[in-house]
This record gives C-alpha cells, sequence and structure tokens, in this order.
C-alpha cells in the first residue's frame, strides 16, 4: 500500500526533523543563557498549545497568504515537525537533567572539559532516560500523522477513504488501516524495547541483576 | 619561596551576605594527611571546592607548588593534579567499576586502552576491587563504590587527593572498609586532605588536625595535642563530642 509508505515517510522525516531541532533546543534549554531559555520556552509553550491541525493550516493555507506557498507534503513535514521539536526537546532536556550534577563534578574533578564530560558521561546516560519517551512520541506522531489527510496528502488514511469512494466496504477499510497502524506501533515499541534491552545497565532497573 | 605542595592563604569566600570562609590559611607537604573537622554548614566543602577550582575565592591565593591555582587559565590541566573523593561517590552510573578507573585516563590523558586498562587493575586491586572490574556501580555496595571512587582518583596519579566525607553516606559497618583504604595509602605517603567525621581516623591517621568553626580555622596541630590538649575551649567540646557519637564507626 502506496499509503502506508507515505504515513512512513511522512512520520520518520517530522521525527528527524523534530529531532535536529529539538537536541539543539535542550542544550539551549539547559545549559543556555537566559534570553536562549525564554525564546525556547515560549517556543515550546506555543507549539505544545495550538492543535496540530491549526498548525498544519496555518502552514498551508495561511503563509499563501503572506507570498509563502509550500506543498502539501511539505507542510505537513513542518506541521509535524515542528510541533515535535518542541516536544522532543523537553524529552532531551529531562534526559539530560535526569543524569544529576555530581555526574558532572565528578567527570570535571578528573581534569574533563565540559563538552568532554558531556559526551562521554552525560550523554551515554541522558540517552538512555530518553529512549522510553522518545519512543513514545515516535508513535504520536505516526498516529498524527493521519491529520495530514485534511490538505490532501494521500497516506493511509487518505488512501484507505479512496478505497470506500470506490465501492470498498468502510468498515473493512478502516479496520485495515486500524490494523496498519497498530502494526506499525507495535513495531516502534518492538524496536524500543531492543534498544532498552541493549543499553540496559546491569544492576537498574528490574532485571537488574547479573 | 617553599616547599609546601599545596599552601592556602588568607581566603576569603562568600554567596551573597553569607560569609562562609573567612581567611583560612594552612599548608600541606607532600606525603602528609591533613583531616578538616568541624561543625555541618561551616565551610569545609567550600574549602575543598575552592581547592579544586569550581569556585573562585574572593580574597587570598591557593598554590599547588608554584602555580597560583585562584588565577590560573589552565583550569582542566591543573584539576588531573588534584584527585576528588565524593561524599555521594559520583561513580558514571553507565560505567563498570574498571571504565570508571579508565576513562579519566583514556579521555583526558589520552592514554591507550590497554595501558589504561592495566593501570585501572592495578589500582582496583590497590583497593582491594580486582574481582569486581566489570562490575556496575548499581552491584556494588556503598562502601564498594566508594573504594571505586578512591581508585579512579589515584589512576590519574595526583599528586594530592581531597576527601569531602568519603565516609558519611555509608552505613556504619560499611566505613571501616574505605576507611582501611586511606589508612594504607596515607601510610604508602599519598597526599591527603580529609574531610570527615570519624575522629578515631582522624586522631590515628592525620599527620595534623585543622579544626573549623564559622569560616575560620580555631586550632590546627598534631591530633594528640588537639585530642587532649587543646588551646580553645571549643575544640574539645566538639572533638569530645564527636569522639563519643562516632565511636562505633571506628575500627
Ligand atoms: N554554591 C553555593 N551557593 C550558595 N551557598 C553555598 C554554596 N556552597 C556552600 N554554600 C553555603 O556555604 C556554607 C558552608 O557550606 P559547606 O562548605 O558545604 O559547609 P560544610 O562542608 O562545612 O558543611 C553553608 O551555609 C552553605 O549553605
Ligand atoms: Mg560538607
Amino acid at each position: 500500500m502506496e499509503g502506508t509508505l507515505v504515513t512512513i515517510k511522512l512520520a520518520s522525516i517530522s521525527l528527524l526533523l523534530g529531532f535536529c531541532l529539538g537536541l539543539p533546543m535542550a542544550f539551549g534549554q539547559v545549559y543556555g543563557n537566559k534570553v536562549i531559555r525564554g525564546i525556547i520556552s515560549v517556543y515550546e509553550r506555543i507549539a505544545r498549545s495550538i492543535p496540530l491541525l491549526v498548525i498544519l493550516f496555518l502552514i498551508f493555507y495561511g503563509l499563501p497568504a503572506v507570498g509563502i506557498r509550500i506543498p502539501a507534503f511539505t507542510s505537513s513535514i513542518l506541521a509535524l515537525g515542528l510541533r515535535g521539536a518542541a516536544y522532543q526537546s523537553q524529552i532531551y532536556r529531562g534526559a539530560i537533567q535526569s543524569v544529576s550534577g555530581s555526574q558532572m563534578r565528578a567527570a570535571l574533578s578528573l581534569g574533563m572539559n565540559r563538552l568532554t564530560a558531556f559526551i562521554y558521561v552525560i550523554l551515554p546516560q541522558a540517552v538512555r532516560a530518553a529512549i522510553p519517551p522518545i519512543g513514545n512520541e515516535a508513535a504520536i506522531v505516526l498516529k498524527d500523522t493521519s491529520t495530514v489527510y485534511a490538505i490532501g496528502v494521500s497516506e493511509l488514511l487518505r488512501q484507505g477513504h479512496y478505497f470506500i469512494s470506490t465501492g470498498s466496504d468502510p468498515m473493512t477499510i478502516y479496520l485495515a488501516v486500524a490494523f496498519i497502524y497498530l502494526v506499525m506501533t507495535i513495531f516502534i515499541k518492538g524496536l524500543l524495547a531492543l534498544f532498552e534491552r541493549k543499553y540496559r545497565i546491569p544492576g537498574i532497573g528490574i532485571e537488574g541483576e547479573s | 619561596m617553599s616547599k609546601h605542595l599545596l599552601r592556602v592563604e588568607n581566603i576569603y569566600k562568600s554567596f551573597g551576605d553569607n560569609d562562609v570562609l573567612r581567611g583560612i590559611s594552612f599548608h600541606l607537604d607532600k606525603g602528609e594527611t591533613k583531616v578538616i573537622v568541624g561543625p555541618s554548614g561551616t565551610g569545609k566543602s567550600t574549602i575543598l571546592s575552592l581547592i579544586n577550582m569550581l569556585v573562585p575565592p574572593d580574597k587570598g591565593h591557593i598554590y599547588l607548588e608554584d602555580i597560583d591555582i585562584t588565577r590560573t587559565r589552565d583550569v582542566h590541566k591543573i584539576r588531573q593534579n588534584i584527585g576528588f573523593v565524593f561524599q555521594d561517590f559520583g561513580l558514571f552510573n553507565h560505567l563498570t567499576a574498571k571504565g570508571n578507573v579508565m576513562i579519566g585516563l583514556t579521555k583526558v590523558k589520552k592514554m591507550g586502552k590497554k595501558e589504561a586498562e592495566e593501570i585501572a587493575m592495578e589500582e582496583l586491586r590497590r583497593v582491594g576491587l580486582e574481582n569486581f572490574a566489570d562490575q556496575y556501580p548499581a552491584q556494588l555496595s556503598g562502601g564498594q563504590k566508594q573504594r571505586v571512587g578512591i581508585a579512579r582518583a589515584l589512576a590519574m596519579r595526583p599528586k594530592l587527593i581531597l576527601f569531602d566525607e568519603p565516609t558519611s553516606a555509608l552505613d556504619p559497618e560499611l566505613t571501616g572498609e574505605v576507611l582501611n583504604v586511606m589508612r594504607k595509602l596515607a601510610t604508602e605517603g599519598m597526599t591527603m586532605l580529609i574531610v570527615t567525621h570519624e575522629m578515631g581516623f582522624a586522631r590515628t591517621v592525620a599527620d595534623e588536625l585543622i579544626f573549623m568553626e564559622d569560616g575560620v580555622i580555631l586550632e590546627q596541630g598534631l591530633p594528640e595535642k588537639l585530642f587532649t590538649n587543646p588551646e580553645h575551649p571549643r575544640t574539645r567540646e566538639f572533638l569530645f563530642k564527636l569522639t563519643d557519637l562516632y565511636n562505633e564507626g571506628e575500627r
């Protein structure tokens, strides 16, 4: 099904965009000065307060009014990615902050500079803390790609709709669509569990003892 | 001008209107073990943070050999020469005991993995943990964690090691193993500056005792003198109280 592919493309590209914007934003939130922190937190607040559909309409129908015309697919990526950046930023910030300050202090005491300490001490622990919420975020973005149906991108849901309009039974088609979403979400969950197991630190977590 | 390894000269430090240190001076010679004691909130940890260049003093100087470390720009370079052992261990949770000891060697001293591993094992052996090299911090007891913390500091071959209440977070039955390692280091000639409430340890291991209260050093000298014949009544009061309190912890 082409629609499934479009959905996967939408989800993965916008997640990537969210990552590319969200990670620097998290840095700014944790290590930046007041101005940078202020700007980022305003952005986060706004991006998280507006419904996705409204962001989408603003980009696709609103921007042409000021002379910026963006194709439907790109608009969808932008909407999902810009909103996702706000959520991902929060995830990374939480993960970085979950690594206690005494770890940085200990790293500095060995003579590391802040960057080295961040790369070899803070980041490896933060990544682990970020895996579960990122999996969550990925599943949410995947499901939310269905919203872009509204501006005519032929992703999974719209394609299902198309089949119905050509005479297929709605119940069958929508169940099929639901099933495909389910499979993809389960796949993400599985991937996540794999990562968590791979990067599990012995002694921490439920099955900790070795 | 002097042969002292560490020279702390007339240090003042305030946080806001909280005058934490008000004219602290002392020095440490190579191979010497000095113990700082005093009530909590007196500024003991602040002194160690100053020596580790984590905070700058308002006034005064600290010299490591001939370098004024309160004025230097080579902070990271100099910190390699000063080990730090933390009350809460500060072990890197994602690394094994060996990994914790190695990381300073590989990432700071840019040592090869093999050489770093050899040194790490050597230092783990020194603290009696060679059989725990592949365990992660969460799999170790508090006493073992702290011994890894000491091995990590030792591996950098520092000129001196600072200890900030290294046994305060430990169950009483685990303090002994850490104190024994420190005692061994003292006899091996390691230079150490130790903040602790373990009076038995202070009395038997310290070359000199520093008694601090309210941001000043009230008295410093031989432990025996401070314990048996202090000049300052506050010294007597404090040491006696703590000796009673912590008697059981030390063996
Ligand atoms: N970074 C800081 N900012 C503000 N106040 C601090 C800071 N570090 C220490 N203090 C204050 O300095 C005083 C001495 O603290 P500390 O050196 O930790 O004492 P001690 O180790 O003797 O218990 C305390 O009143 C503490 O609140
Ligand atoms: Mg303290």
